[in-house]
């Protein structure tokens, strides 16, 4: 059931996103965007001496999305680059506390996708799947 | 006879998928829009056809090859008589797009002009292919705007086609929005410059009583398996003198007269633009298909349609924070998109497929639409004439509970 997805701390996180926003002091920023349901994110990242210093994300997108971005971007606060680029999917689902389906795990992946762009330095925009 | 809620579940049962269950609830259909589902003789045929008729067309002399033969002709005859052409305009393609992509092709070597008029409401299929000839011709294309309320600006229209358009291209029903558009009037205007204009009939043709000897348009694409025919199979009508004097598609078996080391001539109409072996299964059974949808007759599947459209605009008021993207009651076939204030699409779609409810929900192949609306995606509803009043009660109720969820 898709409705196992949904749980009350997901919606919350959707509902009222943690680290969402503009963030001024960005050292580097990346959109990513999932052209199945139209999720579009940016992320940006104060990265200094090797450590994500901070971090916001901003856009549009669906509960799983933006809940898996949320605690994706409170997770790696702190953490060295080496460190999120070992990031795995699995870790992040296992953050998220919910199970996920392959279909909507491009939801969920996104954030975590569009980070990796950054550290480790890929070009052009994150995306998950081309569509139909 | 008109079709009622009694003989929409009658009908229904026609369509084996109907009787299967999951976790004790029926499936519930409502996005026609992308395909239709396939009543049981349909499915039947093709084994039907591979069992006991199977062999190639145009070639044997033999009766098997003969009996092949015949019936994929009369396909063609039917699905020409469907809409009112003659068999020799009636080209079998793979589907929508490809009739759009193999034309958008063929034509960039027969036009002169300098430019091709699109709408702002065109599924990617008929707006991809002419973007790659406009580059590839160096034309211009230009686009009808849709007005806020989803319906096309004709007075720009008529400001639009000109001297200098050669091609005009348009969807008659909106598949993202659910729009019909007046067609006649543009085929009308691209008449009075010369132009030659197409219409992509994917969501119209499996919905209405369709004439294009009436509209009086150069080419018409529909697709077989939006109308109970199987996939693979689409249709491509043209104007007989156009279709003489341009070029095949594809060049190969099937499609010639005669062949020497120096060159070739072609076969006579359709056959020109069928190279190679078609998909002859296919073919046959889309001819049955046409069968049985004259039966419950266009007409009525028409008018059904707008009776379940009714139905659902108006119980959609009881849900709170509803946007339709509908041009209303008066202009809208069987398409309802929406979104949920607050909730995604793909929520929306994901919650719904819980109660075995499936719809569309995304950007429909119409990005460019979606952007000049400023979303991302609706969720989408589409009918067939076998979705009953009970098919919508059951959606009403599952986004009832949805909102629920996100409260």
């Amino acid at each position: 059931m898709h409705r196992d997805m949904y749980q009350e701390h997901i919606l919350d996180l959707y509902k009222e996103p943690l680290n969402f926003g503009d963030l001024k002091d960005k050292t580097e920023e990346k959109r990513g965007y999932n052209p199945l349901c139209g999720d579009d994110f940016i992320m940006q990242v104060k990265i200094k001496n090797n450590k994500i210093e901070d971090i916001k994300f901003k856009g549009t997108g669906c509960a799983i999305s933006i809940a898996a971005s949320s605690l994706l971007t409170d997770h790696v606060k702190g953490k060295t680059v080496d460190q999120v680029k070992k990031i795995k999917a699995e870790d992040l689902i296992k953050l998220m506390g919910i199970e996920i389906g392959p279909v909507r795990m491009k939801c969920a992946l996104l954030g975590l996708e569009t980070l990796h762009k950054i550290v480790f330095k890929k070009e052009g925009e994150a995306t998950t799947e081309e569509d139909e | 006879m008109s079709l009622n809620n009694d003989k929409a579940s009658k009908l229904r049962e026609d369509f084996p998928i109907f009787l299967s269950e999951r976790d004790g609830k029926p499936l519930v259909y409502l996005d026609n829009a992308a395909t239709t589902q396939k009543p049981s003789f349909v499915i039947d045929s093709i084994a039907m056809y591979y069992e006991r008729e199977n062999s190639n067309i145009h070639r044997g002399v033999y009766q098997l090859s003969e009996n092949a033969t015949k019936k994929y002709e009369q396909s063609h005859k039917l699905a020409a008589d469907l809409i009112n052409s003659k068999k020799e305009e009636m080209i079998f393609t793979k589907n929508t797009t490809e009739s759009l992509n193999v034309l958008a092709y063929s034509l960039g070597s027969y036009v002169k002009g300098k430019e091709i008029v699109l709408t702002e409401l065109e599924h990617h299929s008929n707006l991809v292919p002419w973007q790659q000839l406009a580059k590839r011709n160096k034309m211009k294309l230009k686009f009808i705007p849709v007005k806020k309320d989803l319906t096309l600006d004709y007075a720009a229209a008529e400001k639009l086609i000109t001297e200098d358009t050669a091609i005009v291209s348009m969807n008659h029903i909106s598949n993202a929005v659910g729009t019909i558009n007046d067609v006649k009037r543009i085929i009308n205007l691209a008449k009075e410059k010369n132009a030659i204009s197409i219409i992509d009939g994917a969501q119209s043709v499996p919905h209405m009583e369709l004439d294009v000897k009436s509209l009086g348009c150069d080419f018409l694409a529909f697709s077989s398996h939006k109308m109970l025919g199987p996939t693979g199979i689409g249709c491509l009508f043209g104007n007989k003198k156009i279709l003489e004097e341009m070029d095949p598609f594809n060049f190969g078996g099937d499609m010639i007269k005669t062949v020497s080391y120096k060159g070739a001539t072609w076969a006579d109409l359709p056959w020109k633009f069928e190279a190679g072996t078609p998909n002859i299964a296919g073919g046959v059974v889309f001819g049955e298909a046409i069968k049985y949808l004259q039966k419950v007759g266009l007409d009525n599947i028409a008018q059904w349609e707008k009776t379940l459209l009714t139905y659902t605009l108006e119980r959609l008021k009881e849900i709170k924070g509803i946007q339709l993207f509908n041009p209303g009651i008066d202009h809208s076939a069987g398409i309802v998109s929406f979104n949920m204030d607050g909730i995604h699409t793909h929520d929306v779609t994901s919650l719904l497929d819980d109660d075995h409810i499936c719809l569309r929900g995304g950007h429909h192949c119409a990005m460019p639409l979606m952007n000049k609306l400023g979303i991302a995606g609706t969720s989408r509803a589409s009918f067939y004439f076998y979705n009953t009043i009970g098919d919508i009660d059951k959606f009403i109720t599952s986004l009832k509970k949805i909102r629920g969820v996100f409260k």
